[in-house]
């Protein structure tokens, strides 16, 4: 049974085009994936999140615990700040990625990604399971059914926002967050965080809520070029800064020194889950890292297309994103290439359809934002 | 209501065929446009080639999807819209029209009696929900 967010009428009602993604029923797009990312990069997109996972973890030991879970150090978090890690399995590879809001000092809020809500919840279970000896004191609850997530993305972000909420926008730094209302008397999380590369912010909230912020955001919006934006502008604009997604970049194999998210891994903090192999792997060398492409010829890179060396002859990799970049105007592709061939300015050939076109590595993210 | 010229015949692969004697202009259909969404990419055969029906002729890709394209009768390439991969956007404009993939020579007029009718294709658009 596939499930709906808070907001599902309002997607139908504006039009949405509805897939299935991860067990929920999404908008992929309304008017235009074109026209909603490029809205997003001009002025403001608007996005429904709300299919995003949400844990608690609690107690005096929850610090100690969400540090031990993931590779970041979450040990150095103030109250109202949030950072972006890996959670890794104990082979170093990645479990999922999110994100730890420190709510005080023994409260903590994990997001998640959607398809991984249970996979996550079960495995942050087992760990704490497992090292209940050293976190005795941890309650940890999947309140992913509690709330609605909004992230309202793109230059315009504040002047829609802040009209709603009782917080002052300008005083949330990058990463940092507060607890305030919206809509009057509707306690909200607010934090300056985002997976588009513009400035903007995410609004949680209680599940029933979800399609009242959602409409106020669509009305206040409207004067500052705000389009709500489905999952394919989100992917897009992930793209463009070479933000890795699960499924794609991330998986249980891939380790976060290779993902190109080595500045999330903060070895010397202390043990952590995956730890081990990780120290390894940075002693032993990377055997292959993740770089962005610029296709040279014509075609373009997508999810599995292999990699060559510019002879043809050596398997170098393969694209794990790939699209045509509606930013650039340019076909561009992630993918994962042995080392030492990945380097900046290397060319290589993708394989598309059998035909090995040339591309070239290029420095990312591609997309920088110019304000 | 989409609406599909009454002149054309087509394919379940979404493809249009207009004959005129032995022509027959083959095109992508505006729900496969839409279903589509912005088209950025689009490559055709070389003129001379034979095609049998149901055959891939090519490929177009949106931003988000890559699509095989399908020869909807048996034929020879005569003729290909060369200006369509330097403006694949042309597609979703006008799909029916200007955007016309290739031309081909009819070889056997059986695979063209066997496709759809605009009637019948809006049908069968309808049925895939």
């Amino acid at each position: 049974m596939l499930k709906r967010t808070a907001i599902y009428e309002e997607h139908v009602r504006a039009g949405g085009r509805i897939v299935e993604f991860g067990g929920w029923e999404m908008p992929v797009q309304y008017t235009g994936l074109l026209d909603e990312h490029l809205a997003c990069r001009a002025a403001a997109g608007l996005f429904d999140v709300s299919h995003m996972g949400e844990v608690h973890a609690e107690g005096r030991d929850a610090e100690g615990f969400v540090n031990h879970l993931v590779a970041n150090n979450v040990a150095k978090l103030s109250v109202e700040q949030a950072l972006y890690t890996p959670m890794c399995n104990d082979e170093g590879g990645i479990v999922d990625d999110l994100l730890v809001y420190r709510r005080a000092p023994d409260r903590f809020l994990l997001v998640i990604n959607a398809s991984n809500t249970d996979k996550d919840f079960a495995w942050m279970q087992k760990i704490l399971a497992r090292e209940r000896a050293r976190f005795s004191d941890v309650r940890l609850t999947n309140e992913s059914p509690s709330y609605s997530q909004i992230a309202v993305q793109g230059r315009n972000a504040a002047k829609i926002l802040q009209p709603l909420v009782n917080a002052d926008l300008s005083a949330i730094k990058y990463y940092w967050f507060k607890e305030g209302t919206v809509l009057g008397n509707v306690p909200a999380i607010i934090s300056q965080t985002g997976y588009t590369g513009e400035y903007g912010f995410e609004v949680y909230l209680p599940w029933h809520k979800g399609a009242d912020l959602w409409r106020a955001l669509m009305d206040a919006g409207k004067p500052h070029g705000l389009k709500p934006c489905g999952l394919g502008a989100r992917d897009t604009l992930r793209f463009e800064m070479r933000f890795p997604l699960y499924g794609h970049e991330l998986l249980d194999n891939t380790n976060p020194l290779e993902a190109g998210i080595e500045w999330t891994v903060k070895l010397a903090k202390g043990d952590f889950v995956g730890r081990t192999p990780t120290a390894s792997l940075k002693e032993r060398g990377l055997a292959r890292k993740l770089v962005g492409l610029k296709v040279t010829g014509r075609g373009i890179p997508r999810p599995g297309y292999p990699l060559y060396s510019p002879d043809g002859a050596m398997r170098l990799g393969e694209i794990t994103s790939g699209t045509h970049s509606p930013s650039l105007n340019l076909p561009l592709g992630i993918g994962y290439v042995t080392l030492p061939h990945a380097a900046d300015g290397a060319r290589v050939l993708i394989e598309i359809r059998g035909t090995k076109i040339p591309a070239e590595i290029i420095p990312t993210p591609f997309y920088k934002r110019p304000y | 209501m989409m609406r599909f010229p009454a002149d054309y015949k087509y394919s379940k692969d979404h493809e249009w065929a207009h004959a005129q004697g032995n022509t027959v202009t083959v095109g992508v259909t505006d729900h496969a446009q839409r279903a589509l969404g912005d088209i950025v990419f689009v490559e055709l055969p070389p003129v001379g080639r034979v095609l049998k029906q149901g055959e891939t002729f090519g490929v177009v890709e949106s931003i988000k999807a890559v699509s095989d394209l399908f020869s909807p009768v048996t034929g020879k390439v005569i003729e290909v819209n060369t200006g369509l991969p330097d403006d694949p956007a042309q597609i979703n404009k006008s799909p029916h029209t200007g955007a016309w993939l290739i031309k081909m020579e009819l070889a056997d007029p059986s695979t063209l009696d066997g496709l759809m009718s605009a009637g019948d294709y809006s049908k069968y658009v309808e049925s895939l929900g």
